[in-house]
């Protein structure tokens, strides 16, 4: 087996307040090989973004990563100086954020927020950094010369596109999309997808795909980790999870969405009230599936249908 | 049918979204208030307003009879008799200077409030009724805002018979298209709001969604629009009393100042002149722009000072406990 | 180019505005304004100096609408009357020798304001918490709670007449001939410094407290996270990407502030007795000089609107959004 790209190890990520503190995410494990897509969802606020955020150490003051590991390639990424970090950051993971609308400065041109960062991290003249950008716009399909563009003149699909392009601008191994076509429609929803798709084989990174949505997440991961209150509650491969969910939360959002192919299907949800507590570390049920136990009913798969 | 011939009035009452939406308001502002009594700034500011208001209602009592008067010989540096020393003409500097709080305190206060109240009625019937009314009232609210404020105070004072009531209604002219601005954009996003809706659709009439769907939820802005408004219109009473443009035969911080210099005790070094009315003025101000910060601080908590000092770029902290 | 269209007719309307409210207001306010002004001033006039007087003023009871073209009319070819308190001098002379001292010190002093104030402001929110964001602002609101001619008069008091290391009055020493060479302009510097001081510093806290404010709105921004997570070094994300935005609100805020600004340097100019419109402003109250004070009025707004049209263009060069429709 190959080395992992990323290794995240009991990762826990704290909110510390006056009075008490919060857990963002819970003794969170996980690893992601080269070239592999992996797949972390949940409802909004299960903590997903906050382990996105935490990998590259975004998170800012209330927050603190209070226990765990993360290791990129080996190397302990807690453990680096800002300096460190800021070298490693983009050149070795990239992020692509939720809101491609604002995700990019207002007040200056496309072309220089391409050569702002590769210049930072390659060095390089202001017109080799161009042509790099031009070479990455045609790849996301976009013509080039809308490198003189300025965000507002351009739609969200594209700018999802430009963002997604300088993610791609230093060949990182490793990419995270934090709900990348949440705030799209759906048609340009599955563009992206495929834009996306389309780039891993030719480049051939790793992704870490996050999102509530679980049809668009069996369409493009690998493996999927189910996350609940900050915990990973399941964790397996999706083709596993599509027919085999063991652990009732999974069940309840494999319910709550249709499935993109196939006949229709009822759609159930989580019960009203339904709340699951103190959750249980993960036990192995073989062939890479993990579960936590869990107390509540486990739903058989007809009865889900 | 029967229920659209109901009359709306009976139905109000058991309306939920009017009554959570003034319930929420009414939760709001006492909890505002609670909160603002524990910041520090907000209790700093109050006492320092509490303690010049109640001078000046005392000043009568510590210093009876026409303050005005002359007590001593011109110009005396502060003494045991004379705590703030005399003026030019011999009054007492301390006896002005707290006979002076009154007039200056209400010119102010009564000016801010009155600014506040049309900004207020402006504000929100633009952002209420909309098109064409909302475009005049910016209009006229805009061309307001833009024009100078001191050369128009001047002519304004210059042709209105002199006076109290012209100072005050000079700096209402004045001073009210900032908060109106202020009102406006605040009401607009209030306007937008579903319970806002809600109250329309059960047929309540404009004037009681105004005041009471609109208006109790946007108490915090016009608190800071009013301290504002208070501070500005001491500052410009101050400086048209300065001119002498005011009423000359008031006491006031400013007309203290103005007697001051037309004396001329500030080219003969008589600091004791001018020092008291100017740093009345400013701690008055001070203590209202400190009450303001702090409804400022309580409403957008990210405005907060953090505990430790931060970088905003900082990565994430890392505090792992080690396991042994 | 529609939006400087449209701020350009915005302006025009506002100058028509404040021209017929000069207008209507000796019309409209009771009393005689000329009697009270010729009672106060120790001028002899010629008899058809004052029916020029009272037609300006309106006291002749003509009739109303032919009147107020006239008075456009006048106004628009820059005749403004006659300064009483200055008489027989035509106020737009009076103004004229004036408002170039006005306007150095207004422009200096708001400008160092402005930059300096958003740097502090950038630095503070940039490190929130750090001796800056925690000194700086009580420090400036407490100064600027002072009114601007106060604070003049404790810096003439101090650095004038206890230390007598600043000049005491006017913009330039006496005997020196105006000219451009270093000495004279060594000597504007020196009496501008202290007017322009204490107004930068009544100023400086406004400035400050908006841009940090601002900043620390901005500082939430998705683009400023993932200029981070691009690994950009610290200033410049805080340079290109946080203060170039959070510089607009402030940048259109400017516009108003300038109308506060030259009050301010009006009251600064009385206490130092600079040479400017405010200096002739105390002498224009006092000896009742309506058509002077008028005139004052009239020529301040037009620059405070010119300066507004200066700073909307500024904004359409660092918002790129403004620049289509």
């Amino acid at each position: 087996m190959s080395v992992p790209v990323l290794e995240v190890q009991d990762l826990t990520v704290e909110y510390v307040s006056d009075e008490r503190a919060v857990r963002g995410a819970d003794r969170v494990s996980f690893t992601i090989h080269p070239g592999e897509i992996f797949g972390l969802a949940g409802e909004s606020g299960c903590g997903k973004s906050t382990i996105a955020n935490s990998i590259m150490r975004l998170l800012k003051d209330p927050a603190r990563i209070s226990n765990g590991k993360v290791l990129f390639d080996g190397t302990d990424v807690l453990g680096m100086d800002e300096a460190a970090l800021r070298a490693w950051r983009w050149n070795n993971v990239a992020m692509v954020f939720q809101s491609a609308m604002n995700s990019l400065n207002p007040v200056t041109r496309i072309g220089e927020q391409f050569i702002d960062v590769i210049r930072t991290h390659r060095g390089g003249t202001r017109a080799a950094a161009l042509h790099r950008a031009h070479e990455l716009l045609k790849m996301v399909r976009i013509d080039p010369v809308r490198l003189r563009a300025y965000p507002h003149q351009l739609s969200g699909g594209q700018r999802q596109r430009i963002v997604i392009a300088m993610a791609c601008a230093l060949n990182p191994r490793l990419l995270i999309l934090d709900e990348p076509t949440t705030a799209l429609d759906v048609v340009v929803q599955q563009e992206i997808l495929e834009q996306i798709r389309e780039l891993q084989k030719e480049l051939g990174f790793a992704i870490l795909f996050i999102t509530h949505d679980m049809s668009l997440m069996l369409e493009l991961s690998d493996r999927i980790g189910i996350m609940y209150g900050g915990r990973i509650v399941e964790l397996a491969p999706a083709t596993t999870l599509r027919h085999g969910s063991r652990h009732p939360y999974t069940q309840a959002l494999l319910g709550a969405f249709p499935p993109l192919h196939g006949p229709r299907v009822k759609l159930t949800g989580l019960a009203e009230g339904t709340k699951f507590t103190n959750i249980q570390d993960l036990e192995d049920t073989g062939e890479g599936h993990w579960v936590a136990p869990s107390d509540q009913p486990v739903l058989s798969q007809g009865e889900l249908l | 049918m029967s229920q659209i011939t109901t009359d709306p009035l009976t139905l109000t009452p058991e309306d939920p979204a009017a009554e959570s939406a003034t319930d929420r308001a009414r939760l709001g502002a006492t909890r505002l208030l609670r909160t603002l009594l524990r910041n520090g700034k907000a209790v700093a500011g109050l006492s320092i307003i509490v303690v010049f208001i109640a001078l000046a209602l005392l000043a009568p009592v510590f210093f009876p009879g026409d303050p005005a008067r002359i007590t001593s010989a011109g110009a005396a540096a502060p003494s045991l008799e004379h705590w703030l020393g005399t003026t030019t003409k011999g009054q007492d500097v301390l006896g002005l200077t707290l006979w002076g709080a009154r007039s200056s305190l209400f010119v102010g206060f009564a000016a801010g409030i009155l600014s506040t109240v049309i900004g207020v009625l402006i504000g929100l019937s633009g952002a209420y009724f909309g098109r064409g009314l909302d475009e005049a009232l910016s209009l006229v609210t805009n061309v307001f805002l833009l024009v100078p404020g001191l050369p128009l105070l001047v002519i304004l004072a210059a042709f209105m018979p002199p006076g109290l009531g012209t100072v005050i209604v000079v700096l209402v002219i004045t001073g009210w298209a900032g908060s109106a601005r202020v009102m406006r954009s605040q009401a607009m996003s209030i306007r937008g709001k579903d319970y806002v809706a809600a109250a329309q659709v059960s047929g309540e009439r404009p004037l009681r969604i105004m005041v009471r769907e609109i208006l109790p939820n946007m108490a915090s802005v016009v608190m800071t629009t009013l301290l504002g408004c208070i501070i500005g219109s001491i500052g410009a009473q101050a400086g048209l009393e300065f001119l002498g443009l005011g009423d000359v035969n008031t006491l006031s911080w400013g007309t203290n100042l103005f007697w001051a210099t037309s004396d001329g005790s500030l080219m003969l070094g008589q600091w004791w002149i001018f020092v008291p009315s100017g740093l009345a003025i400013a701690l008055v101000a001070f203590a209202l722009a400190l009450c303001n910060y702090a409804v400022d601080e309580i409403t957008n908590p990210r405005l907060r000072r953090p505990k430790h000092a931060t970088k905003s770029t900082a990565a994430t902290t890392v505090a792992r406990k080690e396991e042994k | 180019m529609s939006f400087l269209f449209r701020r350009l007719g915005f302006y025009l309307l506002a100058f028509w505005a404040s021209i017929t409210l000069n207008f209507l207001l000796p019309r409209l306010m009771p009393g005689d304004p000329v009697t009270r002004m010729l009672s106060r001033s120790q001028q002899r006039l010629e008899p058809q100096q004052v029916d020029a007087l009272r037609t300006m003023m309106g006291v002749d009871g003509g009739p109303l609408i032919p009147e107020y073209f006239s008075y456009l009319g006048r106004i628009l070819t820059g005749d403004f009357g006659m300064s009483i308190s200055r008489f027989p001098t035509p106020v737009s002379e009076v103004i004229a020798s004036q408002l170039p001292w006005t306007l150095l010190l207004g422009i200096t002093s708001l400008v160092i304001a402005v930059i300096l104030g958003n740097l502090l402001g950038i630095l503070a929110a940039w490190r929130r918490g750090g001796f800056l964001d925690s000194v700086a602002p009580p420090l400036l609101v407490f100064i600027g709670s002072f009114p601007y001619f106060w604070l003049a008069m404790g810096a003439l008091y101090i650095f004038g007449i206890n230390m007598g290391v600043a000049p005491m009055r006017h913009a330039f020493s006496v005997g020196l001939v105006p000219g451009f060479n270093l000495e004279f302009i060594l000597d504007v510097a020196a009496h501008l410094f202290l007017p322009a001081l204490t107004i930068v510093l009544v100023s400086l806290g406004g400035w400050m407290l908006g841009m940090r404010n601002t900043m620390i709105a901005t500082n939430s921004e998705d683009y400023i996270l993932m200029a981070e997570a691009k690994g950009l070094r610290p200033h410049r994300i805080m340079l290109n990407y946080a203060a170039r935005n959070a510089m607009l609100p402030s940048v259109t805020s400017m516009g108003m502030s300038i109308g506060f600004i030259v009050g301010g340097a009006l009251l600064t100019e009385v206490v130092f007795a600079y040479p400017g419109v405010g200096y002739q402003l105390l002498a224009a109250v006092q000896g009742l000089d309506y058509p002077l004070m008028q005139g004052m009025f009239l020529t301040i707004t037009a620059a405070v609107l010119i300066a507004n049209f200066l700073v909307d263009l500024v904004y359409v060069r660092l918002d790129p959004r403004v620049r289509k429709g």
